[in-house]
């Protein structure tokens, strides 16, 4: 294998290892400011049972999100040396603000977050929980107006070869950003809900009858119900832009070779690019036309008009159907159980069974979707300005092959220590988590009648 | 905004908030890596302890590094590859170790009993395995990036060094956050790591000035060596009165334990300024230099003005959360 390969399989393993984790964390983040107000509001003790148990799988969360984002920021260089040389007067940037005002913020209050709550007044340690969601949310800003630039570049010169910034509002806000930012933030979101409801409903079934889980189970619920529509709605409107600027990965995404007027959307095909065509295919007619041009008999150009300059084929087309099939699947369930929740006030166990199953759902719905999106923007790094072939490291290939090796059983290691280990927290949960000595207090003060107030 | 400021201003400014990032890494994380490095494997209440007082700051400790790779990626896109490429595999096996120990960290406090142990040794080897190649890489960076046998002894003495200087400033922040049995233990590990360090900044100073000509002839040569020549003094000074210092403590009042740290602080400080005065104005000693290899100016100044603003709020809430978590660490627990 040659360097080309073997660095970009590797960089497929780190940052999809990556991803992993701010997902879960960017919109977490927000569930905990949400619990840490609805305690402050309430003072129901159950909200910062809540908060603690999921802050602790946000810390571990975290963790990983960290140690395999300092990879990511060696490997541009290592692996990329290319890639920093044509645009790095773009990509530097926008990278240092990300790391200015987002990761000391994040890692910073996340200390007060975790380990201040009885050192600082309680307004504090609200704002905190609130900061480290705002430097989360921040961080994902900075770096997909990157993901996005290199997608959709605009606002920039080439002069002797070597990108120049000329207008960083046009750079931060390029075409794909706003919908790439949506987007995301609400894949986050459904990926943190489906998480907290699958683990609560794991708990459930481990017969934890406690208020804390069910309450999350519901929270949780609701809000992907919510989410999901959104999200469906985005995804459109993220793939009309697409259309409009990549058409080649629409194309690629859709399994189309011909230009057509009237194309079908194929639920399933087996393409073959060497053929050019798809075998086996289930088609419904018009279907793709209408939904990416609001006309029957739009015109969707095909890959053939690309020949040479579009992605390779089937990662993309099957990426893009297991994303949508997930996301079916995401409505499906969240609607269901939001019906029970309403009518009955709780989950029969196959309902907590399907939802426990899905506690990782976002993750692969998360993965399928930057697949198609970053493979659908090859053979380019950046679109039009660099091609990923001309980016790449000129090290000896068994270097990568040694640093891919290592990295690729670490990383499987932390995947199946990580959840195992939040199976094993939602088993503990079921036995250890009672009212601490200090709730008692409060509920003790609140019901005794001369009705002293408590300074906490 | 900053349109008046140059291009070798802005190397400069670059340079020194590169700088700036690399001494806050080396002392912070240097602190709390030591830690990790002194991990005693068969005393769990020690474990237990010297992990609760790193515990709300590594995350943010590490995060320097982030910024100084950050810096020398944006600002000097060509040495940070040159560097990286060169220092592949090292930078791997650091990574690696960053990899192991920060994680091991939170498993550690989830896991059942029988699995804390394993993760409590993770989190030494990772730290060990992170400090060695972090002075490993240091070595080969100062001798230019040279790989012969050579620059290869010097780089394995760089890495005992530095291990040596974090596990030291480790043992101080233990003597400064901790009480009783275990501080005892780290008023030991600091006595001892007090001698190693004072041979490593010795034997490292000597084969420095093996490697560089420029380098001899700045600090042997009158009248700049003589002024020069009070930082190693300085530096002699401060580890003897530390020496002494170690032995007196601890007091029953607990008066002075902040001292050893803040002296192992104005140490690093000291050898850090040594460093720079030798190898200003190069990016990699002797090999590129730090206007070659910056960046375009006007995306610099871009960033500067985020830097400008950002950099100071950092800091101040950076001493915050340490004034907030100041005195004795609590026990461990998470929230």
């Amino acid at each position: 294998m040659d360097a080309f390969l073997l660095s970009r399989l590797q960089f497929a393993l780190n940052i999809s290892f990556h991803i992993l984790f701010p997902t879960i964390t960017m919109a977490m983040g927000w569930f905990l400011f949400y619990f840490k107000m609805r305690s402050n509001i309430s003072g129901h003790p159950v909200w910062m049972r809540m908060y603690r148990f999921w802050v602790r799988v946000f810390a571990l969360s975290f963790a990983l999100g960290v140690v395999s984002g300092v990879t990511m920021s060696f490997q541009f260089g290592t692996n990329w040396p290319g890639f920093m040389e044509k645009v790095g007067n773009v990509a530097g940037p926008l990278l240092g603000y990300e790391v200015l005002t987002a990761f000391f913020l994040e890692a910073t209050f996340l200390g007060i977050m975790l380990f201040g709550i009885r050192r600082v007044p309680n307004w504090l340690h609200t704002t905190s929980t609130l900061i480290v969601a705002l430097g989360t949310t921040t961080s994902a800003f900075w770096i997909l107006a990157l993901n996005s630039w290199m997608q959709t570049p605009q606002g920039f010169e080439v002069v002797d070869g070597v990108v120049y910034a000329t207008n960083w509002k046009e750079i931060i806000f390029n075409p794909s950003f706003p919908y790439r930012f949506v987007h995301m933030m609400l894949a986050s979101g459904l990926t943190a809900s489906f998480l907290i409801a699958g683990l609560s409903a794991y708990r459930m079934l481990k017969g934890d009858d406690k208020l804390a889980p069910k309450l999350a189970l519901k929270t949780a619920t609701y809000t992907a119900a919510v989410l999901i529509p959104l999200q469906i709605f985005a995804g459109d409107m993220h793939g009309l832009n697409t259309l409009e600027h990549q058409p080649q990965k629409v194309a690629a995404m859709e399994g189309l070779w011909e230009t057509t007027e009237g194309a079908p959307l194929l639920l399933f095909a087996i393409p073959d690019e060497e053929g050019r065509e798809n075998y086996f295919e289930i088609p419904i007619p018009y279907a793709a036309s209408l939904i990416l041009t609001h006309e029957l008999k739009g015109e969707i150009k095909g890959l053939n008009e690309f020949e040479g300059e579009h992605p390779p084929v089937a990662p993309v087309f099957y990426g893009f159907r297991v994303m949508v099939g997930m996301g079916m699947l995401m409505l499906a369930v969240s609607w269901l159980g939001s019906i029970y929740l309403m009518r009955n006030r709780s989950f029969p166990v196959w309902l907590k069974r399907t939802f426990a199953g899905m506690a990782f759902s976002g993750w692969v719905a998360t993965l399928a979707g930057w697949y198609v999106t970053e493979i659908g923007r090859q053979p380019y790094l950046v679109s039009g300005v660099l091609k990923t072939t001309d980016a790449v490291t000129q090290l000896p290939p068994s270097n990568i092959a040694i640093s891919f090796a290592l990295y690729a059983v670490i990383y499987s290691g932390l995947l199946i220590a990580y959840i195992g280990t939040l199976m094993l927290m939602c088993r503990r949960a079921v036995e250890i988590e009672e009212i601490t000595t200090e709730e008692r207090e409060i509920a003790k003060a609140k019901m005794s009648p001369n009705n002293n107030p408590v300074t906490v | 905004m900053f349109e008046h400021v140059s291009p070798e201003m802005l190397g400069n400014i670059y340079v020194g908030l590169l700088g700036l990032s690399v001494l806050l890494y080396a002392i912070l994380d240097g602190y709390d890596l030591g830690v990790g490095v002194l991990i005693p494997p068969r005393t769990e209440a020690f474990r237990d302890d010297m992990i609760a007082s790193i515990g709300p700051y590594w995350d943010a400790n590490e995060t320097w590094l982030v910024l100084a790779v950050g810096l020398l990626l944006i600002a000097f896109p060509e040495a940070h590859s040159e560097v990286l490429q060169t220092l592949y595999l090292p930078a791997t096996f650091m990574l690696l170790g960053l990899i192991l120990r920060g994680v091991a960290f939170d498993f550690r406090a989830k896991v059942v009993q029988v699995n804390k142990r394993k993760w409590d040794l993770v989190f030494k080897y990772g730290s060990l395995l992170t400090t060695l190649f972090q002075g490993y890489m240091l070595g080969i960076y100062v001798t230019g990036l040279r790989t012969d046998l050579w620059a290869q002894g010097f780089a394995v003495l760089a890495a005992l060094g530095v291990t040596a200087a974090y596990a030291f400033i480790g043992s101080c922040w233990l003597i400064l956050k901790t009480e009783g049995e275990l501080q005892q233990k780290a008023y030991y590990w600091a006595k001892r790591g007090l001698g190693i360090l004072a041979l490593g900044i010795v034997s490292v100073s000597i084969a420095n000035l093996s490697l560089h000509e420029e380098v001899r002839d700045l600090w042997l040569s009158a009248p700049w060596g003589f002024m020069l020549f009070a930082i190693p003094v300085t530096c002699f000074a401060l580890l003897t009165l530390c020496g002494v210092l170690l032995k007196k403590l601890p007091r029953s009042d607990g008066k002075g334990e902040w001292l050893p740290f803040f002296i192992a602080l104005l140490v690093f400080l000291l050898c850090f300024t040594a460093f720079a005065i030798s190898y200003y104005p190069y990016i990699i000693p002797g090999q590129m230099m730090i206007s070659d290899a910056l960046s375009d100016a006007s995306s610099l100044r871009f960033l500067l003005v985020g830097v400008v603003v950002v950099v100071p709020v950092i800091l101040a809430y950076t001493v915050m959360v340490y004034k907030i978590f100041s005195g004795k660490s609590e026990k461990l627990s998470y929230y």
